[in-house]
């Protein structure tokens, strides 16, 4: 066991004191030392997407970081979004255009739209996919999701 | 058919846990005490273990124990044959060679684990690799199967004395006869290239021995949570019944999850009874790229005997399939193979031979597809082939050949997976076809487009395939479907879900027999607590086996339900109603009572039942079909490709697919379109490649390339055709590999057309735009 | 897949971290965005001995224009970043072009611009990039500092000269004379994936449309980037005709080049989409800087 770290991170709004190792990546740390179960963990070298994250609002890769380096920072996980009773729009419109099989890479591609959507209210079609290469889905060959996206794209640009 | 919920696109009810990260998966499982689990694995892929030493290892803080195969003592035997091959062909050979669960002695593929090591963390464990000595003799590595077939010079198992694992030949008429009267005969040499599974979710085993009770509970992702209960209660010399298999939500399976008896659920019981402690082990996405099972990779050796006007006379098929180091899990993969190669086409005359080869490569399961790809592709390519040989339009030479409805059932002659003559049951494919030709606009296609295209100096191809889907096949799946007091609906079943939408299948089926809410059905899959009987989740057989048991448990319940209510309102059974949730008198709604308590009345504590009652609203049963119901379906695509760059663009994608009566419209889409990625994927995209030494050179996702959102078409056109199976009530066939069968062979096809002056003949399923270029180049003279 | 242990350094200012690279000496490597290097460390192909985190220190991370009209940009800037600068847009559009090739989106929003410099893959865009504008690279150690133009930074496949008590710092772009034009083109198997040949070309005309200067690079298509000698031999002095273009495309992938098979490209199919690649990206820039760039 080499040198512990202190690190304070505010997650989902939440702030959390811990103690680590400074190999220890954040993907592992939110899972594991948080007990946040949503973030998923499908390569562990950034290409699959399942782990992204927001920090300071930002979708990033939580396999690609070390949990040593969100001290001080802010950090979303899905379970920022919706809970099954109350599901956040984007979520809703996964359900509805059946845009997830397994689910496991699905947080992922959630936390890569949110920001999305925030800075592309109206996207096309293109740029959805363009904005979703970088995450993998071997269930459902990504039609139902660019679905998804476009749907809740309309549902929330009408609510504001 | 179809009722409130079935046939209806009903949104899946297990959903908005897995969109808020609150279902529950092999890595969420955490248990007080638990070790961490990590194998170190082998580099070498062929190589005698002279010595390993872990003695440094057990000194590094954290360490718990370190075990190799000699630790394990009498415990460490080769696994199980997990499916053993059919005695009905008669000549056939199988040397049975089953994976061992570590390696002692002899190291067979890279990948293979040589010691495992239990620490307090994942990230420990994996220290402790380097504090272990290996010393081996390297040996030269088996790879090239055609070669491994002739040459005995190395061996991957030395007792054996040849590399043979199976030798396999089928024969429906006589080829050799059908060849005398042919005018044309083609024949070609043809590679079907190696590819992954590759869920997005890797393997995970999570076992805890309860020494007071003398328990053993296992999380695995498992498509077999039964196979691996029956291996690990026979493997510890326990009952069944102290052994519970719970499988969480699984992340993607496509194939490699069915194998069992591998390092993780042989040896962590064992070790997890040694310590007294709970163990989880993780899999890696770079060990499920070596270590867990893979498919494809066969050579083919095809001919095609045919007459002047395109009448197919006979087929020739001898093909090398690649079982990597061992062959637990038998000849499904050859054999499918070979019930695919010809299902499509009336082929009076077809021999059929498995050549199985050992190589020093990870050991070979089904995927995704499961050798129905490879026939398929070998079939489709031929008559590709035949078609420019014959000067005809390959579309042309299909309609000629096409089965037509009125030649089902059609009795293949080849025995197949589920070691029973292969029975076409039932389908259209004429119609499929005609389908796709009229969706695709083939005609205009080629009269308009495609010579307005040329003109243009644009290289637009098309390419139209035919495909079948044996599916569902035996032996049998089972249910236990429980009205519960609170009037809400259980059913169990030993299946497990990897995401195909089984939670809310099944219970459309539930919810229209006992007319209860489809949210009332709550479904429990892979719990051996709840349901204990079935064989697993592959052969795309969920839908149908478990569908099937799921109709015939409602009905059960359905009579008890009437018979309970009955007597409850004192009225006779055809007097009684299912009103929503509730039994009730017909014609007089305010005389009802409601499920839950039904239930209750179903289960009296005092006073006496008449004889043969059972209690409960509740009720078990089990199908299983005498053969499979086969699914089929027809492609189209159009490509344009960049003559410069060699790369296509997607015009066009159209898929039109039978599989009988629909349960759910919007699943069978996904289902449709994810096999179609998966297709795309190995046409053009996913390729696992090892080196001469036997070395896997894409064990990650830079190097073994996944199809992405941007890959995929913008719109996979569908067209559906319903042709009931009549095989089972429902009229159910299965779906789950259908779309990842068709793409190769028409991605081929479309290259050959885009490049129709260049005469290319593309013998190989993987098309890179380099692998075009190099045939352009080949077709140049260069 | 787990890293193997490393003694971790945050410090928050440059002078800090550049102690902190002196004392460590060889044992120290430097943590930008970590993008490469932390996919690297979990298959435990890197194992440094010692991070120093330079994410804490925001004096490294900025996008400035300089004097003389081109831009001077801080090392920890993400790539993200550049490829949304109005800055960047304005002055030199390539880089915004280029940036859009870069790995994926949560990539770019973490990767840095100076890591990608300083990690020198062959195969990475920036490197050849940095070559091709011929940036300054600000070297800084503690107590020195010195200047080097990109084109000598990069000494081979992932190396370049920046010594271990030293880091990166900033890179500097002079601006671009009138009528430039610049344009990146690559083919690769798929978005976000590495190239499998590109070619990134800044050429200047004069007044009556000969080509004044032209800058070529061609990457994945050699150990190292190379920077085109042919492209300046032929086309400096000339009008860049088509015939002129082909023929630098006929002279630099027969002489200059000297491309690798591997697993999803064989060496004559990188030679011959480079030649198709030097056409489209010469022919674009030429058009670019006829019209103004």
């Amino acid at each position: 066991m080499s040198k512990l770290f202190p690190v304070t991170v505010t997650v989902n709004g939440k702030v959390y004191e811990r103690q680590v190792e400074p190999r220890l990546l954040l993907s592992d740390f939110l899972r594991h030392d948080l007990g946040l179960l949503g973030t998923h963990v499908g390569c562990e070298h950034g290409i699959c997407g399942a782990c992204t994250i927001l920090f300071d609002g930002e979708a990033v890769r939580s396999c690609l970081i070390f949990a040593v380096q969100a001290n001080g920072h802010e950090i979303n996980t899905v379970e920022s979004l919706g809970t099954p009773e109350n599901l956040h729009p984007l979520q809703q419109s996964f359900t509805d255009k059946h845009a997830l099989q397994c689910g496991f890479c699905t947080p992922g591609f959630l936390m890569t739209l949110v920001p999305f959507l925030e800075e592309n209210p109206k996207p096309t079609e293109d740029e959805i996919r363009e904005a979703i290469d970088g995450n993998i889905c071997r269930c459902t060959g990504y039609e139902k999701i660019v679905e998804a996206v476009q749907d809740a794209a309309e549902k929330m640009t009408q609510k504001k | 058919m179809t009722g409130k919920y079935f046939g209806k696109p009903v949104k899946r009810l297990e959903d908005k846990f897995l969109l808020t990260g609150n279902a529950k998966f092999i890595d969420d499982i955490q248990l007080p005490g638990m070790l961490h689990a990590a194998f170190l694995r082998s580099d070498y892929a062929h190589a005698k273990i002279i010595k390993i030493d872990y003695s440094e290892a057990l000194k590094r803080p954290g360490v718990v124990a370190v075990y190799t195969a000699e630790d394990f003592g009498d415990f460490w035997k080769p696994g199980p044959l997990q499916v053993p091959p059919p005695t009905a062909i008669p000549g056939s050979k199988f040397n049975a060679r089953t994976l061992v669960p570590i390696a002692k002695d002899k190291i067979r593929f890279s990948g293979e684990p040589l010691a495992v090591v239990i620490a307090e963390s994942r990230y420990i464990a994996e220290d402790a690799f380097d504090d272990i000595i290996v010393d081996v003799e390297p040996l030269p590595a088996v790879v090239d199967l055609e070669k491994a077939w002739e040459d005995t010079s190395v061996l991957v198992h030395d007792d054996l004395g040849t590399n043979l694992a199976a030798l396999v030949t089928q024969e429906s008429g006589s080829y050799e006869e059908a060849k005398k009267q042919a005018d044309v005969v083609v024949s070609k040499r043809m590679l079907i290239e190696h590819v992954a599974a590759a869920a997005m979710e890797n393997r995970g085993f999570v076992v805890n021995w309860d020494e007071r009770n003398q328990e053993l509970t296992v999380w695995a992702g498992t498509q077999s949570p039964l196979t691996i209960r029956g291996s690990i209660s026979r493997a510890l010399g326990l009952a069944e019944s102290q052994v519970h298999v719970i499988t969480p939500y699984i992340g993607g399976g496509f194939g490699p999850k069915v194998m069992s008896s591998q390092a993780d659920d042989v040896l962590l019981p064992w070790i997890s009874k040694q310590l007294k402690r709970p163990i989880k082990w993780i899999e890696d996405r770079r060990e499920n790229f070596l270590a867990t099972t893979s498919e494809r990779d066969q050579v083919h050796h095809c001919e095609i005997a045919l007459k002047k006007d395109g009448t197919i006379l006979g087929f020739k098929d001898v093909f090398y399939h690649n079982t990597g180091a061992y062959d637990s899990y038998g000849m499904t993969v050859p054999l499918n193979t070979q019930t695919h190669t010809v299902s499509n086409y009336r082929v009076p005359n077809f021999y059929t031979q498995i050549r199985m080869v050992f190589t020093n490569q990870m050991v070979v399961t089904p995927v995704r597809g499961a050798g129905r790809s490879e026939g398929i592709h070998a079939m489709e390519r031929m008559i590709d082939f035949a078609a420019h040989e014959l000067g005809m339009d390959p579309v042309e030479l299909r309609l000629k050949n096409l089965l037509k409805p009125e030649e089902f059932p059609l009795k293949t002659g080849i025995i197949g997976q589920d070691f029973v003559e292969g029975v076409l049951d039932s389908g259209d494919y004429l119609g499929n076809m005609k389908m796709c030709l009229d969706m695709v606009e083939y005609d205009k296609f080629r009269k308009e487009i495609q010579p307005k295209a040329r003109k243009e100096g644009k290289r637009l191809g098309i390419g139209v395939v035919a495909f079948t889907e044996g599916t569902a096949v035996g032996p049998y799946e089972g249910v236990k479907l429980t009205v519960s007091t609170n009037g809400k609906v259980t059913l169990a079943t030993g299946y497990s879900s990897q995401g195909q939408g089984h939670f809310t299948v099944f219970a459309q089926i539930v919810a229209d027999a006992l007319n209860v809410k489809v949210e009332d059905v709550k479904v429990i899959t892979g719990d051996t607590l709840h349901f204990a009987w079935g064989a697993g989740t592959f052969a795309s057989r969920g839908a149908t086996l478990v569908g099937t048991a799921t109709h015939l448990a409602s009905q059960k319940v359905r009579a008890k339900i009437f018979a309970t209510a009955s007597k409850a309102l004192g009225v006779p059974e055809d007097q009684v109603d299912l009103c929503e949730g509730s039994v009730c008198v017909i014609g007089k709604p305010e005389s009802s009572i409601p499920l839950g308590t039904l239930a209750s009345m179903a289960n009296p504590m005092r006073g006496v039942v008449e004889p043969g009652v059972e209690p409960g609203l509740e009720a078990t049963a089990y199908y299983g079909p005498p053969h499979g119901a086969t699914g089929s379906g027809a492609c189209a695509v159009i490509l344009d490709i960049d003559p410069d760059t060699c790369k296509p663009t997607i015009e066009r994608f159209v898929l039109v697919h039978d599989c009988g009566t629909v349960i759910n419209p919007l699943l069978l889409e996904g289902q449709l379109q994810g096999g179609v990625s998966m297709g795309i994927g190995n046409a053009f995209y996913e390729k696992m490649v090892y080196d001469e030494n036997g070395q896997m050179v894409t064990a990650s996702f830079m190097d073994y390339l996944m199809p992405l959102a941007s890959d995929m078409p913008k719109k996979i056109e569908m067209g559906h055709l319903h042709t009931p199976s009549p095989l089972n009530p429902l009229g159910i066939k299965g779906v789950g590999e259908a779309g990842a069968l068709p793409p190769p062979p028409a991605f081929a096809q479309a290259f050959e057309d885009a490049f129709y002056d260049k005469k290319l003949e593309l013998l190989e399923s993987n098309l890179s735009p380099s692998v075009i270029f190099s045939y352009l180049k080949k077709a140049e003279g260069e | 897949m787990k890293p193997v242990n490393f003694d971790y350094y945050a410090p928050s200012s440059v002078d800090e971290a550049l102690d902190t690279l002196a004392e460590l000496g060889y044992d120290g490597k430097v943590l930008a965005g970590g993008q490469s290097l932390i996919a690297a460390m979990n298959f435990r192909m890197a194992r440094p001995s010692a991070l120093v985190d330079l994410n804490n220190v925001p004096e490294l991370s900025y996008i400035k224009p300089t004097a003389d009209g081109g831009l001077a940009i801080g090392t920890m800037t993400r790539v993200h970043a550049v490829e949304h600068s109005p800055e960047v847009a304005k002055r030199f559009p390539l880089l915004v072009e280029v940036a859009k090739y870069i790995a994926h989106p949560q990539i770019r929003r973490r990767g840095t611009f100076g890591g990608a410099i300083a990690h020198a893959d062959p195969a990475g865009q920036l490197p050849s990039i940095s070559m091709v504008m011929n940036m300054q690279a600000l070297i800084r150690g503690k107590g020195k500092e010195r200047w080097v133009d990109a084109p000598d930074l990069i000494i081979g496949p992932f190396m370049t000269v920046i010594e271990p008590d030293e880091m990166l710092a900033e890179l500097v772009i002079k601006p671009h004379p009138p009528r430039t034009g610049a344009k990146y083109v690559q083919v690769s198997r798929q978005s976000g994936g590495y190239a499998q040949s590109a070619v990134a070309s800044v050429v200047t005309l004069d007044e009556k449309d000969v080509c004044k200067d032209v800058h070529m690079v061609l990457m994945s298509v050699a150990e190292v980037p190379i920077l085109s000698e042919k492209a300046r031999e032929i086309l400096i002095g000339s009008k860049p005709t088509k015939e002129a273009i082909e023929a630098v495309a006929e002279a630099a992938t027969t002489s200059e080049i000297d491309p690798a098979s591997d697993l999803h490209a064989s060496a004559d199919y990188r030679r011959s989409i480079t030649r198709v690649l030097i056409v489209r990206s010469l022919t674009e820039a030429f058009e670019r800087a006829k019209r103004g760039g």
